[in-house]
């Protein structure tokens, strides 16, 4: 306390003021690009390093803004303990898109990801589960036939080793550049979730922004218990096309959390600062019950 | 015949819908109505019946000729209560071990707000989960279009027939073309390089069978394309009915499990070994 003190005197003694007016001048006037965060809620302007430090919640509105599946991973596992699952797996053209292979090129390069989800085994507080997180950063996360097959594999692992599962979704929909194929995508997830389902096993979703489309329609809305972030994106249809259909501009809080969470759709919003604690009592609560017999 | 010609052959007016088919293909149809949610959806019908002496569940998805009709069945498009409706007489099926026949032919589930306020995406899921675990046969037949979430959520099957002119797609070219080139009336072209086609399902696996139509679209003679139908369900039924349970649920998780193209890099990783 008192050595707190003093170094803010100490710091009060060192400081320069003319050093400091240059830095407020700097501050005001070279603010280089992206290193404003616009709420896409509304629209106020954060700077990046305060969204940062804020778990990147907007300050203003408390909307939760999309994290990198990294980051998700960082504040959500136990330091250490993720092993990724199918780290390599890439998928083909199996409709020869024009352009699909190039562009999936160019995405690897910039994000650093192989495709739109991070599958692995992982702790949560000493509890071990299997982890799903996708990542919008990735061809705004859509499902194609590697999202499908990593999603799927790690279902089935959580069944074979008698795991929960936790998905963190995220995504547009489904793929259009791979056809049907990423709509038969919802089948084999779904399917997977049923199995892992049938066997008394416990799956969580976390719905981040956006979870839409092919996604809302297959696993994310199967969890046996289903969160949501604060504000962010949940839907299936459109906004714009619904709009296109009645013809009428839609509330701003259409297809948020807290409409699903009226609608009946989901059990929870918590904020991203308390998910880790909530996920690790959930996880607690739904460890088999030894029938109150002594140990 | 490109995908945009067939596209053009399922929108002509006359095309066979389900209400034509079902009582030429099924005998003693009784309708049955409502989810036991929220209400009784207009664009999917289903009951039972007999086929070739055999008690089933026809569930069909619906569409209309006249503007009065399409109100009815708001365009073929149904709302979650459609999806509910749909499962719950499933579900009724595997009590009564009834083979499940349905009848797919939509432009997708319908977007609107009440829609999603009562949980479209959800009907939707639990419909494909469930349909993949169901104790009971199921045979889905697109008759005409195959729309995305909204087709897939009755297509999910031991066995999924086409009609030679019917198309299954993951959006509606129109949609595609809105999407990826911002402009809807690119819609053929978007269809002729989307693969939805029988034959270009079949080769990509998804499909089973194509059932042939009558010279020029099953419009121009209904009940040749009826019979063709009915034969098709006659050996489909023959084909599954004789399957052990577990072997027609492993199939049906397979048939879909095995969709999907990718390369595992150079080291082939995998999951971890159990521990």
């Amino acid at each position: 306390m008192l050595e707190d003190l003093f170094s803010v005197v100490r710091t009060r003694f060192n400081s320069d003021p003319s050093d400091d007016q240059d830095a407020q001048k700097r501050k005001k006037t070279d603010i280089p690009k992206g290193l404003i965060f616009k709420c896409p809620r509304c629209a106020n302007n954060t700077f990046m390093d305060d969204l940062a430090a804020n778990s990147k919640v907007c300050p203003k509105c408390g909307y939760h803004s999309r994290l990198t599946a990294a980051e998700r991973l960082d504040i959500t596992v136990d330091k250490g303990s993720f092993e990724e699952f199918d780290a390599d797996m890439m998928s083909k053209n199996p409709i020869d898109f024009p352009d699909y292979e190039e562009k999936q090129q160019a995405l690897r390069e910039k994000t650093g990801l192989k495709d739109a989800v991070v599958c692995g085994r992982a702790k949560l507080r000493g509890e071990d589960i299997v982890i799903i997180v996708m990542d919008s950063n990735y061809m705004m996360a859509s499902m194609g036939s590697v999202v499908g097959e990593k999603i799927a594999r790690a279902f089935e692992y959580a069944t074979l080793n008698r795991l929960p599962v936790i998905a963190f979704t995220a995504s547009g929909g489904a793929r259009m550049q791979e056809g049907i194929v990423s709509l038969m995508q919802m089948a084999k997830t779904s399917g997977a979730v049923g199995r892992h389902s049938a066997a008394g096993l416990l799956y969580i979703t976390v719905m981040t922004d956006p979870t839409t489309g092919g996604v809302t329609a297959s696993f994310a809305s199967l969890g046996d218990i289903i969160i949501a972030e604060p504000k962010v994106l949940i839907g299936f249809a459109g906004r714009r096309v619904i709009e296109g259909t009645i013809r009428q501009r839609l509330p701003d809080d259409f297809q948020s959390a807290e409409f699903m969470l009226e609608n009946g759709f989901v059990d929870m919003i918590v904020e991203r600062k308390k998910l880790r604690r909530t996920l690790a009592h959930l996880l607690k609560l739904h460890k088999p019950y030894n029938g109150g017999a002594a140990q | 015949m490109t995908a945009s010609q067939k596209m053009e052959i399922v929108r002509t007016k006359g095309r066979p819908t389900v209400r034509d088919y079902i009582p030429m293909i099924f005998e003693d149809f009784f309708e049955m109505h409502g989810d036991r949610l929220y209400g009784d959806d207009g664009a999917i019908m289903g009951g039972v019946a007999y086929f070739e002496g055999i008690p089933v569940t026809v569930i069909g998805q619906v569409k209309g000729r006249t503007l009065e009709e399409n109100q009815q069945c708001n365009f073929g498009m149904p709302h979650p209560e459609g999806y509910r409706k749909a499962l719950r007489l499933a579900k009724q099926a595997e009590k009564f071990r009834r083979p499940v026949i349905c009848l797919v032919d939509t432009s997708g589930a319908f977007c609107g707000v009440e829609a999603e306020k009562r949980g479209q995406g959800e009907a939707i899921a639990r419909s494909i989960m469930e349909f993949m675990e169901l104790k009971t046969p199921v045979i889905s037949i697109i008759l005409g279009e195959g729309g995305s979430g909204g087709a897939l959520a009755m297509c999910v099957c031991d066995e999924l027939a086409m009609l030679e002119n019917a198309t299954y797609s993951v959006i509606s070219p129109r949609g595609f073309a809105s999407i990826l080139w911002k402009n809807p009336a690119r819609e053929s072209e978007a269809a002729d390089i989307m693969h939805i086609t029988a034959e270009d399902l079949k080769a990509l696996n998804v499909c089973d069978y194509i059932i042939e139509e009558s010279e020029g679209g099953a419009h121009t003679d209904p009940e040749q394309t009826a019979e063709n139908i009915s034969e098709y369900i006659s050996s489909a039924l023959k084909r599954n009915l004789q399957k052990g349970l577990d072997e027609m649920l492993n199939a049906r998780y397979n048939k879909f499990r095995a969709i999907g193209e990718f390369d595992e890099g150079v080291e082939k990783t995998g999951v971890p070994s159990d521990s």
